[in-house]
């Protein structure tokens, strides 16, 4: 009577909700809309991995085997773009919708209508992008940093197709924000003070601050770019007076805190799942929240290290390489309190827990390569080299992606209310794990031995460190399809989830049964000291 | 080198990254030292902030793997209830702290070093084009263009390179990561590391570099000096260097420019002083006999044989990369010429293009970087190759013609 039972239990929770496709166009669930989030994501993430793929295939010897250069370039653009907004943030998206209420104890997100909305024209934005590649000419091809005037005077047709997906995009993720801090603000059941919220919710507050002040910026950026292509402006057009390096001060300021963007929501998330698995509370809470809260305002004063051989002056390069620094004091932070949680505490390694430690270690290496990419006079022989492709994959992939996989494994019995093949998480795990190293550490020594960045040929000395970097690309790659079929495995069959499947997670997502219900904390929780702090 | 031995070559480096240290000197897994003081400088500093990185890692990992060990449900079932403490916190701010400020000092110094471009003892103009690099010396009165030298036959592996994406999916798809039906042609040491014409300064000099482009960002490094420069339109950057050791040392482009961003190498032959003195005085006698040449072939009338194989030569090595050997272009950007408006319609539109460029495109004006001769024939082998023939012929006096009548 499995069934009925589970029947009676729906019904306990009143829990009907629509059924076929108008449930997903029409669906204000935050539920239904971070589900939405994270399969979008996912598909995003395969296709942004095919196209990596088709990179170091070409890249897996020396000469030019598949492709010409400017089909390489559209791949390492569309690559970098498809990840970056295709699958990071809209998974992080995700993750908040489907958790951030049900862990400050609301009923929805607060803006329900418009969080339809931001997803759903998400699709579109990457329709269009994508469709760019078979148009006439090819698609993007400057990089997805699309510096001027490579992208502006010298872009190919499609660049417009670019633009105006990119101001989609950007839609988008300020609509995300705006919901998420109108509901952490408002929607906070009664006992949740800000200082009792789990950390997710406060890296996520954080990111949403920073989304909607940069975002703009961005839309900013691209519009310049379109007037500058069509209505006769030249605000990066030297010949007319304007100035390229304009173009890199305006998109470097919104893209060093979309770096953090693409990581804040990670550090909360270990921060859920390391003091779960040590059965110990999260070592140094405030500071914690401090921390993020001193990244998120030094990333706004760090922008023009991404520009330190554009020729600034003495002053400005000192002020950029000393602020950039800087970042290691709250990031070393925010690692030693989560050595500090493991310490002493009776840990288990199930898989969220292996993915968490991984991505404690492997974004700390990222750290390293970052505080030496700061300074800037030896960054003179890193800069567009490979050791920068080592670095910012080594802060995204293990970072944000590992972050987001943890997440995953962790939330899912309570998505779905199964648990998933332990085995086959492990398997997933340490498959990822060495394929992630093979693929992006000996990219350090290409770079060191001087190879630069975004090229499609490259001489006979960096031919070694290559083949094992494409070797270990296609297998991070055919592992991730071990995940999606542990996924729809756990979500398809799977041993029943208990409402709280682990015995040393806290928060009061664990408070509801598995799976939770279509509507959760209709009539809000009462916090007391007991239950906050996940 | 067959797939199998590559696979072993690399596994066993693989092998050898875990045991080597990273800072093992003149290996290829670490920076290299160079031959200027710059380069010394960083590659020490480097070495360093790598050494500084390594403790740091040693004790973070270290304590997490002990707890790992250490503090798990089996060994340590009664988990410790601590949850901050102010002072272990302050502490692992202050030190942090410290440590980086002890890291900021010699970096600074050595930007300063850097940045300190006076008393030069020679100016060369570093000069970005799509896909090539010009080097000038305004004080020797000595201009020219520095191309790859590595044969497009070289690194073409295949007669079919893909360039949309159902294409490259069919490509890698049929043919694996090896590919069968087409040989990779043997590779050099200096294998897209080449040029037709070197930068060439003299050893123990203060070089002033002037970098900046024509067209988009491109960037000068050569990893030996220690030097890199962004080559930006409407922008001289200044950088410097004093090799102390005579060679050849090669840099690439290292900011993404278009296509063929892969292709444009930077190479340096460091000499003598005497040598360079030499070399000045050949080249500058050079660019006399070229300029009298020119004069003298700009008034000679030349046949359409001699024009068309002097014209395949020069359009192989100057205008293939956009318009393909075929003369097919990679359209919409680059266009094709194979009956082309420009290349069948009227000569002065074709002379105007070619000689003036097209603003905001990668079709440079080719007037002041190739000689009238050279530009007739280029410009008769369009009008006449593939299929063509407008039987027009375009003499040195055409041009010199057209770029004086303007």
């Amino acid at each position: 009577m499995g069934a009925h039972a589970a029947h009676d239990h729906h019904d306990d929770q009143h829990d009907h909700k629509p059924t076929g496709i108008t449930r997903w166009l029409f669906t204000t669930n935050h539920k239904d809309i971070g589900t939405m989030y994270l399969w979008f994501a996912f598909t995003m993430f395969l296709t942004g991995g095919f196209m990596a793929l088709l990179i170091r295939a070409e890249l897996f010897q020396p000469g030019l085997q598949f492709f010409e250069p400017s089909f390489f370039n559209q791949m390492t653009t569309v690559h970098g773009l498809v990840m970056v907004f295709g699958a990071v943030m809209p998974a992080f998206t995700g993750l908040a919708n489907w958790l951030i209420p049900m862990m400050i104890g609301a009923p929805d997100m607060a803006l329900p209508r418009m969080n339809n909305w931001s997803f759903w024209i998400l699709p579109f934005a990457f329709l269009l992008l994508i469709s760019s590649l078979f148009m006439e000419g090819g698609g993007p091809n400057f990089g997805w940093t699309f510096y001027a005037p490579l992208s502006t005077t010298y872009g190919p047709p499609s660049t417009d197709f670019f633009i105006f997906s990119v101001h989609i995009m950007g839609l988008s993720s300020i609509m995300g924000a705006i919901n998420v801090i109108v509901t952490v603000f408002n929607l906070r059941a009664p006992g949740m003070t800000l200082m009792r919220m789990p950390l997710f919710v406060w890296t996520w507050l954080i990111t949403a601050f920073l989304l909607i002040m940069v975002m703009p910026v961005l839309a900013g950026v691209v519009t310049m770019m379109l007037t500058d292509r069509h209505f006769g402006t030249d605000f990066f057009n030297a010949a007319g007076g304007g100035d390229p390096v304009l173009f890199q001060h305006v998109f470097w300021f919104f893209g060093h805190p979309e770096v953090y963007i693409m990581i804040l929501p990670s550090f909360g998330i270990a921060s859920a799942i390391i003091p779960a698995f040590a059965r110990k509370p999260l070592f140094g809470y405030a500071s914690m929240v401090y921390a993020t809260s001193s990244i998120a305002f030094l990333s706004f004063v760090v922008w023009a290290h991404h520009m330190f051989t554009v020729g600034m002056p003495l002053g400005g390069e000192l002020f950029f390489m000393y602020a950039t620094m800087l970042i290691a004091v709250p990031t070393g932070v925010k690692i030693f309190n989560w050595v500090a949680t493991m310490w002493q505490g009776s840990m288990t390694f199930e898989t969220p827990m292996l993915f968490a430690i991984a991505f404690v270690i492997l974004f700390t290496i990222g750290g390293f390569s970052g505080v030496m990419l700061a300074m800037a006079p030896v960054d003179f022989q890193y800069h567009d080299t490979y050791f920068v492709v080592a670095h910012f994959h080594y802060v995204l992939f293990p970072g944000a992606i590992f972050g987001t996989i943890a997440a995953v494994y962790y939330w899912l019995p309570k998505w779905c209310g199964n648990r998933y093949d332990e085995f086959w998480g492990k398997v997933h795990f340490w498959l990822s794990m060495i394929f992630v190293n093979l693929t992006f550490f000996p990219m350090h020594f290409s770079g060191l031995a001087g190879m630069p960045r975004r090229i499609p040929d490259y001489n006979v000395m960096f031919a070694d460190f290559n083949m094992m970097s494409s070797i270990g690309a296609f297998g991070l790659g055919l592992t991730q399809l071990l995940f999606l079929w542990i996924v729809i495995k756990c979500i398809r069959s799977g041993p029943k989830a208990a409402a709280k499947p682990w015995e040393g997670a806290h928060g009061l997502e664990w408070t509801i049964p598995s799976p939770a219900p279509y509507h959760t904390f209709t009539t809000p929780p009462v916090i007391t000291n007991e239950n906050a702090h996940s | 080198m067959s797939l199998l031995s590559k696979l072993k070559a690399g596994l066993g480096l693989l092998a050898l990254l875990s045991m080597t240290t990273v800072s093992a000197a003149n290996s290829t897994l670490n920076l290299r030292e160079g031959v200027t003081e710059l380069s010394r400088e960083a590659y020490h500093l480097h070495n360093w902030v790598v050494l500084v990185m390594l403790l740091v890692a040693v004790v973070v990992f270290g304590a997490m793997a002990y707890s790992m060990w250490a503090h798990t449900k089996k060994k340590n079932p009664v988990p410790a209830k601590f949850s901050h403490s102010t002072a272990l916190e302050i502490l692992w701010t202050g030190i942090p702290f410290i440590i980086l400020i002890v890291l900021t000092v010699p970096a600074t110094t050595l930007l300063m070093k850097q940045y300190d471009t006076a008393e030069s003892d020679l100016t060369v103009v570093v000069r970005g084009f799509q896909w090539k690099w010009k080097y000038s010396y305004p004080d020797q009165g000595i201009e020219y263009f520095s191309n790859l030298a590595t044969p497009r036959e070289a690194f073409i592996n295949s007669a079919t390179l893909a360039s949309t994406p159902m294409a490259a999916i069919a490509k890698v798809a049929t043919a694996g990561v090896t590919s069968k039906g087409d040989t990779p042609s043997e590779k050099s040491a200096t294998y897209l590391l080449e040029v037709d014409k070197e930068l060439v300064i003299p050893v123990g000099k203060k070089v002033r570099f002037l970098v900046t482009g024509d067209d988009v960002i491109h960037a000068f490094w050569v990893p030996d000096f220690g030097i890199k420069k962004d080559a930006i339109p409407g922008f001289i950057n200044e950088t410097w260097a004093r090799p102390e050791k005579t060679g050849i040392y090669r840099g690439q482009c290292t900011e993404l420019c278009g296509k063929d961003h892969g292709f444009m190498p930077i190479v340096v032959r460091v000499v003598e002083e005497a040598e360079f003195n030499t070399w000045v005085a050949s080249k500058q006698e050079e660019q006399r006999a070229a300029d009298a040449a020119a004069v003298i072939a700009a008034a000679s009338s030349l046949t359409l044989e001699q024009l068309m194989a002097d014209g395949e030569k020069a359009y192989l090595a100057k205008c293939a990369a956009c318009h393909q050997p075929t003369g097919a272009g990679l359209p919409p950007t680059f266009p094709a010429l194979v009956g082309s408006k420009i290349a069948t319609g009227p000569v002065a539109d074709h002379l105007s293009i070619v000689v003036n460029g097209k603003a905001g495109t990668a079709m440079q004006a080719f007037g002041a970087q190739l000689t009238d001769v050279e530009l007739a024939s280029i410009i008769t082998y369009e009008r006449n190759a593939w299929g063509n023939n407008t039987g027009e012929l375009v003499q040195p006096a055409d041009v010199a013609a057209f770029k004086t009548g303007k």
